[in-house]
C-alpha cells in the first residue's frame, strides 16, 4: 500500500509538472508583451526596458519558467496585472467562494443522485425508472449555460421570483443571502453530475438485488425496506462514492460557466476576468492552481476506493 | 491514469475487437463476416434501437437543416428590422424576433450549418491529430509510449472548457480558433482510445506475420493496424460529435468565438442574457436547439457504442467539464 500511494503521488508530480511547462509554454505564445501591457503604447523604450528588467522579462525563456514555478510552488504567486493586487489572498478567496458551490452540489448529487438511482433501480424497467433515465439523460445533454438561463427566467423573475437570480453575499455579512444566490447555481451544477451518479446507483442496486445475500435476507422474511436499505444500499454506495469523488475536479471545470451566468465570484469567473483581460499572472496561476485541485481530488478518490474497497489489488 | 482495477467503466478502455487481415487483405470481423457487411448490420441494428433510432432522426433533421438552412429559411437571418424589435412569437415569427428585429426561427435554422461544420471539423481535427499519437504510442511502447501518456495526463488534468479558454485566449478568438481548440482538447482521448487498440492488436497474428515478413514500421502502423482501429473510433467520434457542439457553443457563449451578428447558437444565448424576462424566447428556443441536437449526437453514439460493443457499458463522461 505505501509504495503505491508513492507511485501515485510521483505521477501526480509529474503530471503537474508538465501541466506547468505546458500552461506556462501556451500562454508564452500570447501576442504582446507584458511590460507593454501594463505601461500602454505611449512609452519610451527606455522605460519598458527598465520594467522588463525589474519583472525578469530580459530573461531566457527556461530561466523565468524557472521562477515562475519557484514561486508557484512557494506560494508567491505574483501580483495581477489588471488589478495591481498580489494574486494569491484574491485567488484563495475566490477558491473558497467556489468550494461553498461545489460542496453544496456535490452534497446535493450525494443525496438526489443516490435517492433517485435506488428508486430506479429496485423500479427497474417500470415507468419511473424510464422516467429518471430520460431526466439523467436530459441533465448530460444540456449544456449548463443553457440549463442555467433557464433556471433564471423560469427561478428569478420570469415566472416565479424565487430566488435572487445573480451575485454573492458573503455568508459572514448575510446568510440568507448568501444561501438564497447558492442555490440556483448549484442547481445548475447538479444537473451535469446527477445522471452519472443515477446510473451508478441504479447499476449497482440491481446488481446487489440480485446477489446472494441479499435473497437470503429476503428469504428469512425481512420487510423490503429493510432488504434495500440495510443489506443492499451499503455495498451499492462504494462506487457511487467513487463516483463523487472523481468529480471534484471536474465540477471546478464547470463552475467556469456556472459563476459566468450567475456573476459568481468564485474560480471560474476569475479565469474569464483574466481571459478577457489578458492577465498573464493571473491566468497561470488560477489555471495551475486548478490542475493541482483535479490531481489531488482524483488522487483522494483514488486512494479512497483502495481503502474503501480491499477486494482491490493494486499493481 | 489509475492503476487501480475499478470497475467502473472507463471512458479510456477502447472496445476493441480484433479484426482478422487474411493475406489477400480480405477483412473479416470476429464473427468472420465481411467488414463491410459489419457496418451494414450496424445500420439494421440502428434502426432496431428504439433510443438510437430517436438520436439518428434528430440528427438528420440537424443534418438537413445545415446543407439547406440558408435557402429554407423565412426570414434572412442577419437583416435587422428595427420596427420589428422583440416581437412575441407568431405566424409571422414563430419563435420571435431579437432586439434588433432579427427572425429568430430563421437564425436557428441558418446557424445549425455553422454548429455542424464547427463540430465536425474539430472532430475531425481531434481524430486527425491523436489517431497517430496513439498508434506511435501503442505501437512502440517503451519511453515514447511513457512520455506521449503523461503529456495527455497533463493536458487531462485540466477540465476541458479551462483548456479551450486558455488555448482560445492565446491564439486570439475567432471561429478558426475554437476549431483549434476544441480539437487540440479532445485529441487526447482520441489518442488513448487509439493506443488502447493498438496495445490490443500489436501482438496479434496478422501484425505478427507482417513483422516476419520484414515490413516497415509505418507500413505496420498505417496498413495493418490502423484499418482496425476505425471502429472504435467511429464510436468516439460519434461521441465527440455531441460534446463538441456542447464546448463550442460554450466558447461562443463565453463570448470567445463567432462574433456578431452570426446566426451562432451560443452567441444567440449570450446576447439574449441582456432580455432574459423581457423576451425570454430569444433563451428558450436557442436552447432547445442546442439541447435537442446535443441529446440526438449523445443517442446516437450510445446506440452505436452499444451496438459496435455491448460489453461498454454507458460511457462515463466525467472530465467533460463543461
Amino acid at each position: 500500500m505505501p509504495s503505491f500511494v508513492l507511485r501515485r503521488l510521483g505521477s501526480l508530480l509529474v503530471t503537474l509538472l508538465l501541466l506547468s511547462v505546458i500552461v506556462f509554454g501556451i500562454t508564452q505564445l500570447l501576442p504582446g508583451n507584458v511590460a507593454q501591457m501594463i505601461l500602454g503604447p505611449y512609452v519610451t523604450e527606455e522605460t519598458q526596458a527598465a520594467l522588463e528588467q525589474r519583472l525578469g522579462l530580459d530573461e531566457p525563456v527556461w530561466r523565468q519558467y524557472l521562477t515562475w514555478l519557484g514561486g508557484f510552488v512557494s506560494g508567491d504567486w505574483g501580483e495581477s496585472l489588471r488589478l495591481s493586487q498580489e494574486i494569491r489572498p484574491i485567488l484563495l478567496l475566490r477558491l473558497q467562494n467556489s468550494a461553498y458551490l461545489a460542496l453544496s452540489s456535490l452534497l446535493g448529487v450525494a443525496v438526489f443522485g443516490i435517492g433517485l438511482g435506488v428508486i430506479a433501480g429496485m423500479r427497474r424497467n417500470r415507468p419511473a425508472d424510464h422516467l429518471i433515465s430520460i431526466f439523467a439523460f436530459l441533465g448530460i445533454s444540456i449544456p449548463a449555460f443553457v440549463s442555467g438561463s433557464l433556471l433564471i427566467i423560469v427561478f428569478a423573475g420570469g415566472v416565479w421570483e424565487m430566488f435572487p437570480g445573480s451575485g454573492y453575499k458573503p455568508p459572514s455579512e448575510d446568510f440568507t443571502g448568501w444561501l438564497t444566490r447558492l442555490i440556483l447555481p448549484t442547481i445548475t451544477l447538479m444537473l451535469l453530475l446527477l445522471a452519472y451518479v443515477i446510473r451508478m446507483t441504479r447499476s449497482s442496486i440491481i446488481e446487489v438485488l440480485s446477489a446472494n445475500y441479499v435473497r437470503t435476507a429476503r428469504l428469512k422474511g425481512a420487510p423490503e425496506r429493510v432488504v434495500v436499505l440495510h443489506h443492499a444500499l451499503r455495498n451499492a454506495l462504494l462506487p457511487t462514492v467513487t463516483v463523487i469523488a472523481m468529480n471534484i475536479g471536474w465540477i471546478l471545470g464547470s463552475v467556469v460557466i456556472v459563476e459566468e451566468i450567475f456573476a459568481y465570484p468564485g474560480v471560474g469567473s476569475l479565469i474569464l476576468f483574466s481571459v478577457n483581460n489578458r492577465d498573464l499572472p493571473l491566468l497561470q496561476a488560477t489555471v495551475m492552481l486548478v490542475g493541482v485541485v483535479t490531481g489531488v481530488a482524483n488522487l483522494a478518490a483514488d486512494l479512497a476506493y483502495v481503502y474503501l474497497n480491499p477486494r482491490i489489488r493494486y499493481r | 491514469m489509475s492503476e487501480l482495477t475499478v470497475p467502473t467503466p472507463d471512458a479510456n478502455r477502447s472496445p476493441t475487437r480484433p479484426v482478422i487481415t487474411s493475406e489477400t487483405g480480405d477483412q473479416r470481423g470476429p464473427t468472420g463476416r465481411p467488414f463491410g457487411g459489419r457496418f451494414r448490420r450496424l445500420g439494421e441494428d440502428i434502426l432496431r434501437t428504439p433510443s438510437a433510432l430517436v438520436g439518428l432522426a434528430i440528427v438528420g433533421i440537424f443534418l438537413v437543416l445545415a446543407a439547406v438552412g440558408p435557402y429554407v429559411a423565412p426570414h434572412s437571418a442577419t437583416e435587422m428590422v428595427i420596427t420589428d424589435k422583440f416581437a412575441r412569437p407568431s405566424l409571422e415569427h414563430p419563435f420571435g424576433t431579437d432586439a434588433f428585429g432579427r427572425d429568430v426561427f430563421s437564425r436557428i435554422i441558418v446557424g445549425a450549418r455553422l454548429s455542424f461544420l464547427l463540430a465536425a471539423t474539430a472532430t475531425l481535427f481531434s481524430i486527425v491529430l491523436g489517431t497517430p499519437l496513439g498508434l506511435i504510442a501503442g505501437y512502440s511502447r517503451g519511453w515514447i509510449d511513457e512520455v506521449l501518456m503523461r503529456l495527455t495526463d497533463a493536458l487531462l488534468a485540466l477540465p476541458s472548457i479551462v483548456l479551450a479558454l486558455v488555448i482560445v485566449t492565446t491564439l486570439g478568438s475567432s471561429l478558426i480558433n475554437v476549431i483549434l481548440a476544441v480539437g487540440i482538447v479532445y485529441a487526447p482521448r482520441i489518442a488513448r482510445v487509439v493506443r488502447s487498440g493498438t496495445l490490443a492488436l500489436r501482438d496479434e497474428e496478422f501484425v505478427q506475420a507482417a513483422r516476419a515478413r520484414g515490413e516497415s514500421g509505418r507500413y505496420i502502423i498505417f496498413s495493418e493496424i490502423l484499418p482496425n482501429t476505425v471502429a472504435p473510433l467511429i464510436v468516439e467520434a460519434s461521441i465527440r460529435m455531441g460534446f463538441a457542439i456542447l464546448l463550442a457553443t460554450s466558447l461562443s457563449f463565453l463570448g470567445l468565438g463567432a462574433s456578431p451578428p452570426a446566426p451562432d447558437w451560443g452567441l444567440m444565448i449570450n446576447e439574449a442574457r441582456l432580455h432574459l424576462f423581457r423576451a425570454p424566447w430569444l433563451t428558450i428556443f436557442p436552447s432547445i436547439a442546442i439541447a435537442l441536437t446535443i441529446v440526438g449526437f449523445n443517442l446516437l453514439g450510445d446506440g452505436i457504442r452499444d451496438i459496435l460493443d455491448p460489453r461498454r457499458v454507458w460511457a462515463e463522461r466525467k472530465s467533460e467539464g463543461v
